[in-house]
């Protein structure tokens, strides 16, 4: 199994005909997603890459079963979308665009909270369950996604969409697939941080580990911290952190929107504190990522 | 006048043709061809460099037309 | 992106909050005329966008037009936490019977706005939350429900405010919140708010921070507030490198490669994407190099847009060489990002083998980047190498080369 999406998964993508969203759409399909439809208001009755184009999701909510959206529209029509995405029944939502207001953002995620929705980013490059199918960017074309992801017992979540194709890279390379890896996005304001993924990574028989990729700046990591030792969770969990010169820089914004240290919980010092606390392993480098994880699952047989 | 890393060769007749022109200028994602006013092709050199590889003006004309040329591959 | 206190009530006014009389000051003369006009005792308060200023005495009264002129001049001077001030605000000093706190932030936990008020104003909030709990509420605001005052009034109420203060400071928490969601604020916060002895509350110190995201969207209302585009904000001015940083990646709308902060070490850092950069920089120190720069490119920029970028780190004094590292990419392609790299050193009239340290940038186009890279004589590995091993060779050569 996976989490979120399998190869079974039907979705559309909400700005098909733009330039990011075309090459997404093909290696997606190439990694063998089932893509049912593509909306851009006013180009109905074109096709990208065999995936006819609507005017409006009802148009294809109406005839056949949208599990999924990946919404890649620019940044002041991206509230919009989701709306509709999620009123017209989409229970799984990607926002790929970056640079929406956090005020724009709080109300996607309030609106899909009252209907049961999920939000995946904004600011990421989407979901991967390797061998089964992928939602977004995530990995580039279908080759090079072979090449750095494998099937196997690791769940990944991370706040870089290039980092988590790091990570899995580093983890295919040493022996170790992942069960489903999600890039979570990189702003203030996500739709699902690590502890509401946990869940139904929990939930998921097939992963066995979990590794994660983090950055100065939110509360995201003690909410983690928090949950692990609240829910006495069956995973380990290794964990990356990346930006430790930031604590020195208060104040400057670095990578992503999200990513700004103002208060001492915003720092990489206190976070790691924080998770190792929680009994989460911290990673100095990458490539000690796989090692961790081997070890963790040794201690836990 | 060739680029660093790519040049792009046009047959003689292709680069004459007012209609091979108009296409390849439609084609091209980073603007390698524009078209004179008397139809004819011209390269902009300066945007040679910034050729993705895309093949798209190889096939918009008669095979042979046009050539890619990697520069680096020599 | 932070506003100066002048600037952030100059924001409160269009929302009707209680403001004293003031006025800024970029001279002393200025400072005399305002304090005049005022016909009171005045305060002066340097304009930094920094916290501490009474500390570190930027802060005078006066009672006198005369004395005004006198506190500008010692005032101005002061440095606070690295920032100079231009002008001084100018204000009518009141007399305090009571301070309050009344902020509005995002609990990006709830991921909602949260209203805080506290009847313990004039402090640190977060110390009051820790030894006054019971005198600090945290109100959680629908962004898809209309705002009413009734959360307003029940956020002032938690804290045990009866009575007419009550219904005079429902309406000014309620006005914070229709601020702070009107114009894509990350904060809003007036502390102190004052109740003054005759009963009139005025807010004294106010700060906003609004979301960079959304500068587009008030570009009106940040230009009668007199915020320029080119104003970064960032906790220290821009470098004029980074000045130029922000131009190249202005200049071609094709991907991002930008965000380039200065430093003082001899490594030019042609790095990206956000969470590789981050990563990327601290291998380079780990490995005992020094940065002279950080930086990050993303998505898809043109071979000239890297090529400019490569231009600008080696224009830093003091960069013999650049590591160019990224994680494994799958939007940026490997072979346009090498093609701006190498024409960068040609340009800038260095051979790339010699100033390119190393080139680690695996993933997709991949063996045709690395082509062009062989060509050149350029140092390069693939995903077998990692970030980290790949930051220790970049830093082994630079001291291997002798450097100073």
């Amino acid at each position: 199994m996976s989490i979120l999406i399998t190869k079974d998964t039907t979705f559309i993508v909400q700005g098909i005909t733009g330039r990011e969203a075309v090459s997404l759409t093909r290696e997606n399909l190439a990694y063998g997603a089932k893509i049912v439809g593509g909306v851009t208001p006013g180009r109905a009755g074109r096709d990208v890459y065999g995936v006819p184009v609507h005017d409006c999701v009802r148009d294809i909510t109406a005839k056949t079963r949208v599990d999924g959206s990946v919404v890649c529209v620019p940044p002041r029509f991206t509230r919009d979308a989701v709306f509709e995405a999620i009123e017209n029944g989409v229970r799984l939502i990607v926002v790929v665009t970056e640079r929406i207001p956090r005020r724009e953002v709080a109300q996607m995620v309030e609106l899909a909270n009252l209907r049961g929705a999920r939000i995946i980013g904004p600011n990421c490059l989407g979901i991967i369950s390797p061998g089964e199918a992928k939602m977004g960017g995530i990995g580039g074309p279908a080759e090079d996604t072979r090449k750095a992801y494998a099937k196997g017992p690791v769940g990944v979540m991370s706040r870089s969409g290039g980092m988590t194709t790091e990570i899995a890279n580093t983890l295919t390379a040493a022996g170790l697939g992942q069960s489903t890896a999600v890039s979570i996005g990189g702003d203030a304001i996500i739709g699902s941080t690590y502890a509401e993924l946990m869940p139904l990574y929990e939930a998921d028989p097939e992963t066995k580990a979990i590794a994660i990729y983090s950055e100065p700046g939110g509360r995201m990591e003690a909410e983690l911290a928090e949950w692990v030792a609240e829910h006495r969770s069956r995973l380990p969990i290794v964990a990356f952190m990346a930006g430790r010169f930031m604590d020195e820089m208060p104040g400057m914004r670095f990578g992503h929107a999200g990513t700004i240290v103002e208060g001492k919980a915003d720092t990489t010092t206190d976070k790691i504190e924080r998770l190792r606390n929680a009994g989460i392993s911290v990673a100095e480098r990458i490539e000690e990522i796989p090692d961790l994880i081997r070890q963790r699952l040794a201690e836990a047989v | 006048m060739a680029g660093m890393f790519i040049d792009v060769k046009v047959d003689a007749k292709i680069a004459s043709d007012p209609e091979a022109a108009k296409k390849l200028v439609e084609v091209c994602p980073v603007s390698i061809f524009a078209q004179e006013n008397g139809g004819g092709l011209r390269i902009v050199a300066e945007n040679l460099d910034e050729c993705v590889l895309c093949d798209l003006c190889i096939e918009a004309v008669a095979k042979g037309g046009v050539e890619v040329i990697r520069l680096y591959d020599r | 992106m932070r506003f100066y206190e002048h600037e952030s009530k100059a924001l409160f006014a269009r929302q009707g909050l209680p403001l004293g009389k003031s006025g800024l000051a970029r001279s002393g003369d200025e400072a005399r005329r305002i304090a005049a006009e005022i016909g009171a005792p005045v305060v002066l308060k340097s304009q930094v966008l920094s916290g501490g200023r009474m500390k570190a005495g930027a802060v005078k009264f006066a009672d006198t037009p005369d004395a005004a002129a006198k506190a500008f001049d010692a005032i101005l001077p002061i440095v606070v936490n690295g920032q100079r001030a231009e002008s001084v605000l100018v204000e009518e000093k009141s007399p305090i019977a009571q301070e309050y706190y009344v902020g509005v932030t995002w609990d990006g936990r709830r991921k909602r706005p949260v209203l805080i008020f506290s009847d313990m104003g004039g402090i640190d909030i977060e110390e009051v939350a820790e030894q006054h709990p019971d005198h600090v509420s945290k109100t959680h605001v629908s962004t898809l429900l209309p705002f009413t005052p009734r959360l307003a009034k029940e956020a002032v109420g938690a804290t045990g405010v009866t009575g007419p203060e009550l219904n005079r400071l429902t309406p000014i928490a309620a006005a914070l919140v229709e601020v702070f969601l009107r114009y894509d604020l990350t904060l809003a916060e007036i502390n102190p708010l004052a109740r003054l002895d005759d009963g009139r509350f005025v807010v004294l110190d106010g700060h906003v921070d609004m979301e960079a995201e959304a500068r587009e969207i008030h570009r009106k209302l940040l230009e009668e507030i007199g915020i320029r585009p080119e104003e970064t904000r960032q906790a220290r001015p821009p470098t004029d490198f980074e000045i130029r940083g922000a131009q190249v990646d202005a200049a071609d709308h094709r991907g991002v490669a930008g965000n380039v902060v200065e430093f003082d070490g001899n490594l030019g850092l042609v790095i990206g994407a956000g969470g590789g950069s981050l990563t990327l920089f601290d291998a380079v120190r780990q490995q005992g190099g020094r940065p002279a720069n950080y930086c990050e490119i993303g998505g898809n920029p043109s071979v000239q847009k890297a090529c400019e970028l490569t231009k600008l780190v080696l224009s830093k004094p003091g960069v013999e060489k650049i590591a160019v590292m990224m994680n494994v990419v799958s939007n940026t392609r490997v072979d346009i990002v090498a093609r701006g790299v190498v024409k960068g050193c040609v340009e800038s009239g260095r051979d790339p083998a010699e100033t390119i340290a190393i080139f680690r940038i695996p993933g997709s186009w991949e063996d045709e980047g690395f082509k062009i890279l062989k060509k050149y004589g350029v140092e390069y590995c693939d995903r077998s190498v990692s970030m980290y091993e790949a930051a220790g060779k970049a830093v082994a050569k630079l001291s291997a080369g002798g450097t100073t």
